[in-house]
């Protein structure tokens, strides 16, 4: 910075980022900070009070809220690690199945497997909710035809099942995007280092687990912290199947639905936005660590390929 | 300069009129979790109003039942919520009272026509303010298939012994599913469940006020036996009970598959246009034949002004029309099952509804357990009779495991059970 040169100053760098600034901050930074808030104050006598760390120790301390508290978390981690173990090897296992040059109607089936993606999760819910109805379901008679009618369980009503179940749900309507992305991954892999790695004599399996998966780590890094934050912020599926009580009791609980009681109420509970807003907190610092883990722990240490 | 005075005169003229129009069209909203009466509401009780009193337009807009309280808290806190609002029994608008969403209709005209039991749903605990005007109560009872027990050749069960041979043969016929009922929505089994063969063992109101003072816990011998009955029940359910919604239990039956439904009087609407069989009901059955029988005679609905309405003059001419003698009549036929809280008799035309409204006169009523005071604290006593009676229901619980559940939930914040 010498004086002898004069800088012009450069408005139009503000300009240009002016509306993102703006928007990104009225519609996500103040609301994130006054949730922040909102969980340091309390209503005594139809007022705001503040209150300190009261509503954290009564969410971590209280038996009646931390209780459903680490119920909740669990049964999120559980959703996260299905997801984890079902959703990305598939996602691989088919982005890899499409890329293979021999593939016949490759648009046809990126297509149809993204399309449960862009469906909402209500229609997604209830056309599984439907699915598996032991009344009307098409799932009964289904194993029926194939002779296997006595593994049909009302599976949604079932403790040990309806969490697995939604999660499987969950991993049927979004298998589509690390499909994609690592679909995108493999394409952008440049064909001399196939080729050079087939001059080698690697080919077939050998190369996509030595030349390919190598290289579309960084990708699949991507795609489990997408998946992480997804699953944490999850609410949408549970409410549509299962209701706000997340039955068969509470085995569906997951800290969206857990927060959306406590803030908004249910029949004669009525809604606490203060603690709803501390546990809306919790799932931001639950967050904020997973993702902190990854940008620290895992990422810096991934190493990337320069084609 | 001819011109422009047309033009002014010609602005003055439109503004005039849009002033009047809207000093003469007060525009009020209704907010309800009865989605299901929606067509009711339009074709027959507002245009009955809007007769009555040109000026006032009014617009139904209800909302899920299961999301209302939710939707109505944000609303209204938000400053966004309709004009009226359909008001839940106790401490769910009462808190809304306190809060400063409804305001105090005490004065109304019509609000004489009720007693102080229907109004006491809606009054402060001292009664000094009332601020929602009693709409209907509902009765619990079981609504039965009549062809189905005229081809089994069964009675209409009148003592507990009776209801389960009757379950049994029902059963061992094997056409019908002996009763629709399903836990995965939780209420199903605490509403019509519970709370519909409860009032027998606790002997309704007798009980219901001795748990409120502390004389008599969730654990006791009468709270519990309901609870016991109830995990009987899953062996007569549908396949796969433990993931039947309440609209497949009202398919179920509907539809014929199932002879007995455990129900409250808000399904005879509903029921006597899909069902194309005939229907009867009976009460709760009681332990011993000659035993005095109780009914749980729920004051369900009422209805109140949203403190930050636009229109108070019209929000309170609509009001004091739902406590006319006129409503009332119009309201409890158009919707059979939702019976008023008038002190005016009201004829009433449908023969199920006249079966339910019978049983006032031999059985004593009583309110649900856990809607008074009960449910002021956490964990909420309503929620975990939900959830208990479900998961009893599922057998996931034993009985005795959830009264216990129960009591040690509301004896962690309620002084006169600890």
């Amino acid at each position: 910075m010498s004086q002898a040169t004069k800088k012009p100053r450069r408005w139009h760098i503000a300009v240009f980022l002016a509306p993102a600034v703006l928007i990104y901050t009225a519609i996500m930074i103040i609301p994130l900070f006054s949730t922040l808030q909102l969980a340091l104050y309390s209503e005594v006598e139809n007022s705001q009070v503040f209150v300190g760390l009261q509503n954290f120790r009564a969410l971590f301390g209280d038996p009646q809220w931390s209780d459903q508290f680490w119920n909740a978390l669990k049964n999120n981690t559980w959703f996260f690690i299905v997801h984890m173990i079902v959703q990305n090897p598939i996602g691989i296992l088919l982005a890899a199945l499409l890329s293979s040059p021999r593939l016949r109607m490759r648009s046809f089936y990126r297509t149809a497997i993204f399309i449960p993606t862009i469906l909402s999760f209500v229609i997604a819910g209830f056309a599984w909710k439907l699915i598996l109805s032991p009344l009307w379901g098409v799932a009964p008679n289904l194993l029926d035809l194939v002779g296997l009618k006595s593994l049909f369980q009302p599976w949604l009503g079932k403790e040990a099942y309806a969490l697995t179940t939604l999660a499987l749900i969950s991993v049927w309507q979004f298998v589509g995007i690390p499909m994609m992305l690592i679909y995108a991954a493999l394409l952008s892999i440049p064909d001399e280092l196939l080729e050079a790695a087939e001059c080698d004599g690697i080919t077939g399996m050998s190369q996509f687990w030595k030349v390919k998966l190598p290289l579309i780590l960084p990708a699949i890094g991507i795609i489990s912290i997408l998946t992480f934050v997804g699953n944490f912020n999850a609410f949408d599926l549970i409410y549509a199947t299962q209701g706000a009580l997340a039955g068969p009791d509470f085995s569906t609980d997951i800290l969206g639905t857990f927060m959306f009681r406590t803030f908004f109420g249910f029949q004669l509970q009525l809604g606490d936005p203060n603690l709803g807003a501390a546990i809306a907190t919790a799932m931001f610092a639950i967050i904020l660590i997973g993702v902190s883990i990854y940008l620290f722990g895992i990422q810096t240490r991934l190493r990337r390929y320069q084609f | 300069m001819m011109k422009s005075t047309r033009l002014a005169l010609l602005a003055a003229t439109m503004l005039g009129a849009t002033g009047t129009a809207m000093a003469q069209d007060a525009e009020l909203t209704i907010e309800s979790w009865r989605n299901d009466d929606l067509t009711i509401w339009q074709e027959k009780l507002i245009p009955a109003f809007e007769a009555k009193h040109p000026g006032i337009k009014v617009n139904f807009a209800p909302s899920a039942p299961t999301e209302y309280n939710a939707v109505l808290n944000s609303k209204l806190d938000a400053g966004t919520a309709g004009d009226l609002v359909t008001c839940r029994p106790f401490d769910a608008s009462l808190s809304l009272y306190e809060k400063g969403h409804l305001t105090d209709l005490k004065d109304l005209e019509n609000m004489s026509n009720f007693s102080d039991v229907a109004k006491a749903a809606w009054s402060t605990d001292d009664g000094s303010a009332t601020f929602c005007v009693p709409m209907a109560s509902v009765i619990h009872g079981f609504i039965y298939n009549a062809d189905a027990f005229e081809e089994l050749g069964i009675e209409p069960p009148k003592t507990n012994e009776e209801f389960y041979a009757v379950l049994d043969k029902i059963k061992e016929d094997g056409t019908y599913i002996p009763m629709a009922m399903g836990a995965k929505d939780q209420w199903e089994a605490a509403t019509m469940g519970y709370t519909n063969i409860g009032p027998n063992y606790w002997k309704g109101e007798e009980g219901r006020l001795a748990l409120i003072a502390g004389e008599q816990k969730l654990t006791d011998e009468q709270w519990v036996q309901p609870l016991r009955e109830i995990a009987k029940w899953a062996p007569y359910l549908g396949d796969g009970f433990e993931a039947q919604a309440y609209p497949d239990s009202q398919n179920l039956f509907t539809l014929g598959r199932a002879a007995i439904f455990p129900a409250g009087s808000w399904e005879i609407a509903i029921f006597n246009e899909q069902a194309d069989f005939k229907l009867g009901a009976f009460p709760p059955p009681v332990q011993n034949a000659g035993d005095e029988c109780y009914i749980s005679d729920h004051t369900d609905i009422g209805i109140g002004m949203n403190a930050k309405t636009e229109n108070p003059e019209a929000a309170r001419t609509f009001l004091n029309w739902v406590g006319s003698a006129e409503f009332a009549s119009l309201y409890a036929n158009s919707l059979p099952g939702f019976f008023s809280l008038s002190n005016e008799t009201v004829e009433m035309e449908d023969p199920l509804a006249k079966e339910f409204v019978s049983w006032r006169e031999n059985c004593k009523s009583t309110i649900r357990p856990a809607h008074q005071i009960l449910s002021r604290g956490t964990p909420n006593l309503w929620n975990e009779m939900w959830n208990v009676s479900a998961n009893v229901l599922r057998g996931a619980q034993t009985p005795e495991d959830g009264a216990k559940q129960l009591q040690d939930g509301l004896a962690g914040w309620y002084e006169p059970q600890q």
